[in-house]
């Protein structure tokens, strides 16, 4: 009997220490990501209640009757085939955002990269021009656009008042249809202080010896700007597009506020849904567009039909912009 | 390890139990259990000055009522509506301005359904005009009451008419025309200095590019019997849109834009029929508060709002709208609820009341001609329109307005210039709007 535990020892000797191990390992692992699961929990949850579960549901809806008070009700790809065949305000609102994007953002970046530019020339009063050139972006949206509907309005506004002077008729703004994109365009570029910021940044971190070099090679401003400056800040163009274009997709509180108050509405897009998009739907864009289906007319289930839409169509065009990028985004430019 | 799961147990328990308390807060037991009266909570749009007008309106029957006190809130808007009956929180009972939505509210059953309480109560519905009647209720199924009336008409500038040697508002949208072109006025560089008529859709109220305020006069019909939109087919439209871009045209489409863009604000002193820059202004009758506020010095006379000079006999009719009144599903002491909804609405004195502090058409017929009513010359003209037999309201479909939306589209290209077919634009609109409502359910059939 008093060799029984000897030989059960020497017997499973070799074996069971390494299962032990073996067990030891996989606990610890588990522990390890049990711990990680816990410190990620917080936005775990967050993710899940605010973005994951929102999208899990918009997908479902998307293929329901929904208008909000009564229960879904399933009606398979009817609202996928409104949209794509006989919504006659669909198009006109992916036109809008569309020539918003097209316009818009190369403006708002070369505004941005220019201003920018200017500001590290600057000789004095640099941290004055970079607030005053900043400040815009602090200005609420709506208060903005409120500004901008006095600043041009046909009438009364001083932009045409001077133009008057000048001999120039003013253009009718926010109230003609030809006007007033480029209208929420100029918005949009004194907003642009942001981006601006970050531009500066970056310009402002391109390291000297590059210029240097540049320089004894005979290099000029213009080809400094194109062959330094613009490869080193490129990763910075790109996600100022990227930005833009999401942004851009999202256009939404400028749009509807200005379409309200140009066309006179005491209501802004709240009980009087007419002057949504005015004039003649050239201020309908996607968002609008989605809220106004999901929110004034109860048409949550094709809503959320326009808001799949709508992220497809967001993950296309950051993929196809990412993808081309490779060509002309260079990281690490500061390293070298 | 241990310890951290032990805590991270405890904090989930807690975020559960303190969910379970949370959703068990919202049981209406405790509520209608309570000691003493009955707390009966209101909600509407009206706020400042007519807010003060309907408390002191719901005093009168709080007063009278000892079983229940009621709590009106103000400044409420169709979303608040809406996410209230969602979230099982709303009010005992809710009005809403935006009439259009009742086809909404009806149809999923978001407002109860009045019937039996109506017929409980023994109220004959003959006593609401047959528009006012249309607009509470969706495919049959009442929901709603009527709660004072908005009605449109013809305000005339009497200092401007006399100059331009004008004795009578003018009957006829031919007539309109003629007198928009005597009483207009332009400044030395061309622009416009006084519009006789402003004829451009979304111009103040009375031109909502809906065209709500025009098709009475007109004697025009948004949809058939069968739900179906028949723009195309009433030759009605067409006229009336002829005749809108003629005046248009003569003024100059982007003169027009300009002026209206520095006319003042509709609703604030500034407004443009007050202030003498427009002499003719459709509009409803609320406008007699305001100016009463706002321009006691102006000189001006209401009429019934001109008509289609191919039917004379329209003369008098206008477009009849209203704030509505109904009770939520979930809300609290619904007998109770109804019992208050049913004195806003029938009671001729409350009624009465309420249309004097806020000169609103109270909506009744009896309460339209009540002794009680403050005579007034220029409101007594929208008591006449309201109880026409041609007045007319909108068609209450199940997505709201929508379908005005898609008219808006093609009305403001067709002012600008910009759709130049106007038959085969409004066959498009027409196929534009069935789609629409096939694809919100149609339904509900046109209006009286």
């Amino acid at each position: 009997m008093a060799q029984t535990p000897v030989i059960q020892a020497g017997a499973s000797a070799p074996a069971f220490p390494a299962l032990d191990r073996r067990r030891a390992r996989r606990a610890a692992v588990w522990r390890r990501r049990r711990m990680v699961l816990l410190f990620m929990s917080p936005w775990i949850v967050g993710f899940s209640a605010f973005f994951g579960y929102p999208l899990v549901m918009s997908a479902y809806l998307s293929f329901t009757h929904y208008d909000l008070l009564s229960s879904p009700r399933w009606i398979g790809f009817a609202n996928y085939r409104y949209l794509l065949t006989q919504d006659p305000l669909v198009w006109p609102a992916v036109k809008n955002t569309l020539w918003f994007i097209a316009v818009g953002v190369p403006l708002q970046v070369l505004f941005a990269f220019g201003i920018a530019l200017m500001l590290t020339r600057a000789k004095w009063g640099l941290g004055f021009f970079r607030t005053v050139f900043y400040l815009p972006a602090l200005a609420p949206p709506v208060a903005a656009v409120l500004g901008f509907v006095f600043l041009l309005n046909p009438a009364t506004g001083p932009v045409n008042t001077i133009l008057g002077k000048l001999g120039i008729s003013g253009p009718l703004w926010f109230n003609d249809p030809a006007w007033s994109k480029p209208s929420l365009v100029i918005l949009s570029i004194w907003t642009v202080g942001n981006t601006m910021i970050i531009f500066l940044a970056a310009v402002l971190d391109v390291p000297k010896h590059l210029y240097e070099s540049a320089e004894l090679d005979g290099a000029g401003p213009l080809r400094r700007l194109r062959w330094v400056t613009l490869p080193s800040v490129s990763p910075v163009i790109l996600f100022s597009i990227i930005l833009g274009v999401i942004q851009g997709l999202q256009y939404f509180t400028q749009a509807l506020v200005a379409s309200s108050v140009a066309a006179g509405s005491a209501v802004q897009g709240g009980d009087n849904p007419q002057t949504i998009g005015y004039p003649e739907n050239s201020t309908l864009f996607y968002p609008v567009e989605l809220y106004q289906e999901g929110f004034r007319f109860f048409h949550m289930g094709y809503a959320s039909a326009l808001a799949i839409l709508l992220l497809v169509v967001s993950f296309a065009v950051t993929t196809i912009i990412v993808v081309n990028s490779r060509r002309w985004v260079h990281y690490g430019a500061a390293a070298r | 390890m241990k310890r951290v799961a032990t805590v991270a147990a405890v904090l989930v328990a807690l975020a559960l139990a303190a969910g379970v308390a949370a959703s068990t807060k919202h049981s209406p037991s405790g509520v209608e259990k309570a000691a003493g009266p009955n707390k009966l909570t209101v909600w509407v749009g009206w706020q400042a000055r007519e807010l003060n007008e309907f408390k002191s309106v719901v005093a009168e029957y709080d007063k009278a009522h000892p079983d229940v006190t009621v709590d009106v809130v103000g400044n409420i808007n169709d979303d608040k509506i809406t996410a209230a009956i969602r979230s099982g929180n709303a009010p005992d009972v809710v009005s809403s301005f935006t009439s259009a939505n009742v086809g909404v509210y009806c149809g999923t059953g978001a407002w109860i359904d009045l019937a039996p309480f109506i017929a409980k109560s023994h109220i004959n519905l003959s006593i609401f005009p047959k528009a006012s009647l249309y607009y509470t209720q969706y495919k049959g199924k009442r929901c709603a009451l009527p709660l004072l009336a908005d009605v449109y008409g013809l305000y005339y500038n009497k200092t401007l008419f006399k100059k331009a040697g004008l004795t009578r508002p003018p009957k006829t949208f031919t007539e309109l025309t003629a007198y928009a072109k005597k009483l207009t006025q332009r400044n030395p560089d061309g622009s416009l200095k006084v519009v006789g008529y402003d004829p451009v859709w979304t111009f103040y109220s009375g031109n909502a590019p809906d065209m709500s305020v025009y098709f009475p006069l007109f004697g025009a019909k948004y949809i058939d019997a069968k739900g179906d939109s028949i723009l195309s087919k009433d030759p009605a439209w067409s006229r009336l849109l002829q005749w809108q871009k003629g005046l248009i045209d003569w003024y100059g489409y982007k003169n027009l834009v300009k002026f209206n863009t520095g006319a003042g604000q509709e609703f604030s002193a500034s407004n443009a029929f007050e202030t003498g820059k427009i002499a003719m202004l459709l509009d409803g009758e609320w406008r007699v508060a305001f100016i009463a506020a706002e321009h006691p010095e102006l000189q001006y006379g209401t009429a019934p709002g001109p008509v289609d000079p191919a039917h004379p006999d329209l003369y008098g009719a206008g477009y009849i709208n209203g704030t509505i009144i109904g009770i939520p599903k979930g809300g609290h002491n619904v007998d109770q609820a109804w019992d208050l909804v049913k004195y806003l609405t029938t009671n001729d004195h409350a009624l009465a009341k309420f249309s004097n502090g806020i000169r609103n058409v109270p909506s009744t017929t009896s309460s339209s001609r009540s002794k009680e009513l403050k005579p007034d010359a220029h409101f007594a003209t929208f008591l006449r329109i309201f109880t026409n037999p041609h007045s007319g309201t909108t068609p209450i479909t199940a997505a709201g307005n929508a379908y005005g939306t898609l008219i808006s589209n093609f009305v403001n290209k067709w002012q600008a210039g910009h759709a130049k077919d106007l038959k085969s634009g409004l066959a498009s609109l027409d196929k534009a709007i069935d789609d629409q409502l096939a694809q919100a359910e149609k339904g509900g059939g046109g209006p009286p």
